[in-house]
């Protein structure tokens, strides 16, 4: 067994944390920088941070995550990271010449006080930023929040640092093809972004999506050195959000801050909504776009959602009422929930390690009825191993999450579906979106096959399906 | 790479080209810690800088004490409950990461490497103090796992704030009667990983190696130390000792249980695979319990049969050297048989190695048996003596930053210290060639003029891949896709790429393979699509490259030379 310590009896626990359901906010703030066009997220902290955070993206994207570090020693946790800091920018715009620097802060910095916007400020006046460069920051202790929180952070930073006053001819002028709206994403993967653009376009409206890591941390093979790739949202283009109609923002908890700060600054009205993942999320999504946007749903998209629910009806069977536990971060697992209980499946044991006010009502309104028979918790001890011992406790028919599920799902003998972050050991969520009606059509394919491939691999020989 | 020039031109040329986009006193730092291997039996007249603060804004290769201590030196041993006492990421990002392969005798018996514990420390335990916290986590571990042993492992904060992680555990301890130990291991506290390599020697040697007096009766017991049997190397290693007929009692610390480590004093010889990371371990042992202890390395098949020659010369017996002989006579065939396959479709091709604190230095081994050439090499976080040889040690000048790692002041044990041999014997096999207490280093194994780079950063390495093209280059995990968008297979060598083992002989030929598939692998001749081939005479790699990009001289990545004034 890997995992043959954890017992099948659940015992209270508050101070140990063991195999957690989230990971820490820099991680976040590093991903969400990569995408913007030309940037270098820098981590303000001790090096092992940013190598952990690199190695972690690295090792989900399988493309180089660029990123540097103030390499703090004995001295800069002593007398604070200014120092470090002037001279990490120093370096990085003579070597990298990136067009924004994202520094993010850590533990350790946060712990000290550094003050970065002050920082920031005295690199300016000593010329150590070139003009036309920028330096935007998010402060992001580990010990707040989780990946997600900050995520979150660092996009409220970019409307901070580049939402310009809405300039009326300007937005007019832009408005006139198509509509303009933002949609700020959510920490989903490039293959979503790129699917949400498609979908806006499809319905003929000018997103402007932000971050978007299309392009970067899903770059094509070159045959040379790129530090930045060609993708992300430029500078300029940010400078715009508030020229925008409305912003659309998916996923409470990694994008709500940036959407009403956004409305607060430029007077853009914001609707915050679930991840566009499966039936239900979608058509919220997409007639938000169409009422935003004045305009109609194109019968291209009618045509993916009736697909959708084709194969959804087709396939019924063997999905109704089947038993899932799921781990991961709250707005895919809310989605999630909701998908779940569309397909008449059951959605039975939920944990996020993510800390976040609405999470449970957010839960029970996705569970409906199920509310009161399913499991749910969040927080720091709402871990994998309690969520193991809830499995060995009663089992389930699947698991969802990020990679580090296999070890559950081996030892219990469990199909799983990854999903989430980090997955370390598939590809597909890198090139394949599970947002849109393509997305849960994607998701209701990985379903049915881990569902079918064990009833074909359980059944007695006389029952050994030939059509299923 | 450099015979083609001069020199001076080609040095010149190709530091100049790594260093032009630097600020000139980065320049300046980063010039002294790279250089071209000049052999000479003084000591070295240009030392090369090593072990040496990287500078800020660089993005380096490197990783934290935190990692050194927690992730590589206790990370592998399967029954102890590793603790991070921190907020969570440190912990999560070292779990399961690091591809330690264990294997635990029955399936009852402890394994705790597959989970995570951490304290995950909130805003409160930062403000307020975090020991309540770790004293509850570590009861509650206790509770629930009942272990023989619990590490607890400090992140950044926790040296910031105070938390006195020893006090906590020897409170603990004697609470609950386990070994409990702590490791001052804060991120910061060294320039690298080194650091956390030293702490973890420390706190091991202070707290578990001696613990178990039960006599050794084996004649030839050994331990094996700085193995820590990524991809299951410990396991061919663990399989040709025990052929050979000789027994391990401890490794430091792959596939290791808390029990080896506690009878690891009654060895009667250490011989010490990763020098960096372990050789504190080896000195403290010597020093207290006698042990002496030699360098080996079973990385490469002739390195292999060497080292296991060098251990039987160690026990001066007859019986063992002609064990030692028949199984080197049963796995060479195979070996040659394989390289000769391997020479073939290799020879004369080039490899760069930038890694860890050893394997830049082992796998030039086999990268030589198949016949190709090392044009440049260096490790992430090592010392100079890593690269010249401990020859060096004594002119070498400790900072502030090394002399930060507490150096334990270790006495003969008046009862349990013995020597292992008696003088004259130790001189003898001292003529006959065997070297105590000894490792050369890197470069006297390197040609002439290759190129030494200590702590690379991302640019360099680009620079370097741009101008050489080598034909394989082995790195890390942060690095193997850009190198690889460059067109250039990149061989992890933390990771193997999760492959391996690669130790002993059955993993030469396992390397053999491994690179012939990566060097000689068909797409990396597709790289251009048909409708770009019109018109253009491209073969082989490097004309494809050329027509791929345009040589900048100008410092900087090609793509970012942004103007920022524009
Ligand atoms: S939890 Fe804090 S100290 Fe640990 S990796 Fe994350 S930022 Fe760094
Ligand atoms: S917080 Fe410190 S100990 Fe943790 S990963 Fe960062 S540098 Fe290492």
């Amino acid at each position: 067994m890997l995992l043959r310590h954890t017992p099948t009896e659940v015992s209270e626990r508050r101070s140990l944390t063991i195999n957690p359901a989230k990971t820490c906010q820099p991680i976040g703030a590093m991903y969400a920088a990569l995408g913007i066009r030309d940037c270098l997220p820098h981590s303000h902290g001790s090096q092992g941070c940013c190598s952990y955070h690199r190695s972690t993206l690295t090792r989900h994207y399988k493309e180089p995550v660029m990123a540097s570090t103030s390499s703090f020693t004995e001295g800069a946790s002593v007398f604070g990271g200014q120092s470090n800091l002037l001279q990490s920018l120093e370096t990085i715009f003579s070597v990298y010449k990136p067009r924004v620097v994202a520094v993010h802060t850590t533990c350790l910095s946060e712990t000290i006080g550094d003050d970065i916007p002050q920082i920031i400020a005295k690199a300016k006046e000593e010329g150590k930023i070139p003009d036309g460069a920028f330096v935007i920051h998010a402060n992001t202790p580990s010990y707040v929040g989780s990946h997600v929180t900050g995520f979150s952070t660092m996009v409220k930073s970019m409307v901070d640092y580049f939402a310009e006053p809405k300039a009326p001819t300007r937005a007019v002028v832009a408005d006139a093809g198509a509509p303009r709206l933002n949609i700020i994403p959510g920490w989903v993967e490039p293959a979503d972004m790129r699917e949400i653009k498609r979908i806006a376009t499809a319905m003929g409206i000018q997103a402007l999506v932000f971050p978007d890591t299309s392009g970067i941390t899903d770059a094509p093979f070159s045959g040379r050195a790129e530090m930045f790739p060609a993708g992300g949202v430029s500078v300029e283009a940010l400078a715009t959000m508030g020229d925008a109609r409305a912003t659309v923002a998916l996923g409470p908890t990694a994008s709500a801050a940036a959407a009403s700060a956004l409305e607060l600054k430029c007077d853009v009205p914001h609707e915050t909504m679930e991840l566009p993942i499966g039936l239900s999320a979608t058509d919220r999504f997409v007639d938000a776009l169409r009422r935003r946007g004045g305009v109609q749903v194109p019968a291209a998209l009618e045509e993916e959602r009736g697909q959708l629910l084709d194969v959804m009806s087709d396939m019924h069977q063997y999905l109704y009422q089947k038993r899932v536990a799921l781990f991961g971060d709250p707005d895919q697992l809310v989605a999630l929930t909701e998908f779940l209980m569309d397909l008449d499946m059951d959605p039975v044991y939920i944990v996020t390690g993510t800390p976040t006010k609405k999470f449970e009502d957010r839960i029970r309104h996705a569970l409906k009825d199920r509310a009161d028979r399913a499991k749910f918790k969040q927080g720091a001890t709402a871990d994998m191993f309690l969520l193991h011992q809830w499995i060995k406790n009663e089992s389930v028919d699947l698991l969802i999450g990020n990679t580090y599920g296999k070890y559950i799902a081996r030892d219990e003998d469990v199909p799983f579906l990854r999903l989430g972050f980090p997955v370390l050991d598939r590809i597909g969520h890198v090139y394949f979106p599970t947002v849109g009606y393509r997305g849960a059509l994607r998701l209701l394919e990985k379903m049915l096959d881990l569902f079918l491939d064990r009833q074909d691999r359980d059944a007695p020989e006389e029952s050994f399906e030939l059509v299923m | 790479m450099t015979t083609k020039r001069t020199e001076s031109e080609a040095q010149g040329d190709i530091k100049d080209a790594l260093l032009r986009a630097y600020p000139p006193k980065v320049a300046r730092k980063r010039a002294q810690q790279m250089q071209y291997h000049e052999p000479t039996d003084d000591l070295p007249a240009k030392p090369i800088k090593a072990n040496t603060r990287t500078v800020p804004g660089i993005i380096t290769q490197r990783g934290c004490t935190y990692a050194g201590c927690k992730g590589v030196v206790l990370g592998p041993t399967r029954d102890i409950v590793n603790i991070t006492h921190g907020p969570i990421g440190c912990g999560f990002y070292s779990w399961l990461t690091r591809r330690n392969q264990t294997r635990p005798p029955t399936p009852e018996d402890a394994n705790f490497m597959n989970y995570c514990f951490s304290t995950d420390m909130q805003e409160e335990n930062i403000i307020f103090g975090g020991e309540k916290k770790l004293k509850e986590a570590i009861q509650e571990a206790y509770d629930l796992f009942k272990p023989k042993a619990i590490g607890v492992f400090s992140t950044c904060p926790v040296g910031l704030i105070g938390d006195d992680v020893h006090a906590v555990s020897r409170e603990m301890e004697a609470k609950l009667g386990i070994t409990i130990f702590g490791f001052s291991c804060e991120g910061y506290r060294g320039v690298s990983q080194s650091a956390g390599h030293h702490i973890a020697n420390n706190q091991l040697f202070k707290h578990v190696v001696g613990l178990d007096d039960t006599p050794q009766t084996h004649p030839f017991a050994i331990n094996l130390l700085g193995e820590y049997n990524i991809g299951g190397d410990a396991f061919v290693i663990e399989d040709l000792l025990q052929r050979c007929g000789i027994h391990l009692v401890a490794t430091f610390s792959g596939n290791s249980s808390f029990d080896f480590f506690a009878n690891s004093h009654t060895a009667d010889l250490n011989a010490v695979m990763c020098h960096r990371s372990i050789n504190y371990m080896a000195d403290m042992m010597e020093k207290k319990f006698g042990i002496p202890w030699i360098k080996i390395n079973f990385i490469g098949a002739e390195a292999t049969a060497k080292s296991l020659r060098k251990i039987a010369q160690f026990f001066d017996s007859d019986l063992l050297e002609q064990q030692v002989e028949k199984v080197i006579a049963e796995e060479m065939p195979a070996v040659l048989e394989a390289q000769k396959r391997a020479r073939r479709r290799l020879e004369g091709k080039t490899a760069m190695l930038f890694v860890g604190g050893s394997r830049a230095h082992h796998y030039q081994t086999l990268f030589k048996e198949m016949g190709m050439k090392i044009a440049a090499a260096g490790y992430e976080f090592a010392h100079r003596d890593d690269y010249e040889g401990r020859r060096v040690l004594d002119s070498i000048q400790v900072d502030a930053d090394s002399r930060n790692i507490e150096e334990l002041e270790v006495h003969p044990d008046p009862q349990r210290f013995k020597p292992r041999m008696a003088d004259e014997t130790k001189a003898r096999l001292e003529r006959e060639g065997l070297k105590f207490s000894e490792y050369e280093g890197m470069m006297p194994d390197m040609d002439p003029g290759a190129l030494v780079i200590d702590d690379i950063s991302h640019h360099e390495m680009e620079r370097l891949i741009d101008r050489y093209r080598p034909d394989i280059f082995c790195a890390g995990i942060k690095e193997k896709y850009g190198i690889q968008k460059m067109g250039i297979p990149c061989k992890q060598l933390h990771s193997y790429d999760y492959g391996g083992p690669y130790a002993g002989f059955a993993g030469a030929i396992e390397f053999y393979e491994e690179i012939d598939r990566l060097v000689n692998c068909r797409f990396l001749k597709k790289l251009r699509a048909p409708w770009h081939e019109v018109g253009l005479a491209s073969s082989g790699l490097a004309a494809e490259h050329q027509v791929g990009r345009v040589e900048t001289e100008k410092g900087g990545s090609d793509s970012s030379d942004v103007d920022y004034a524009a």
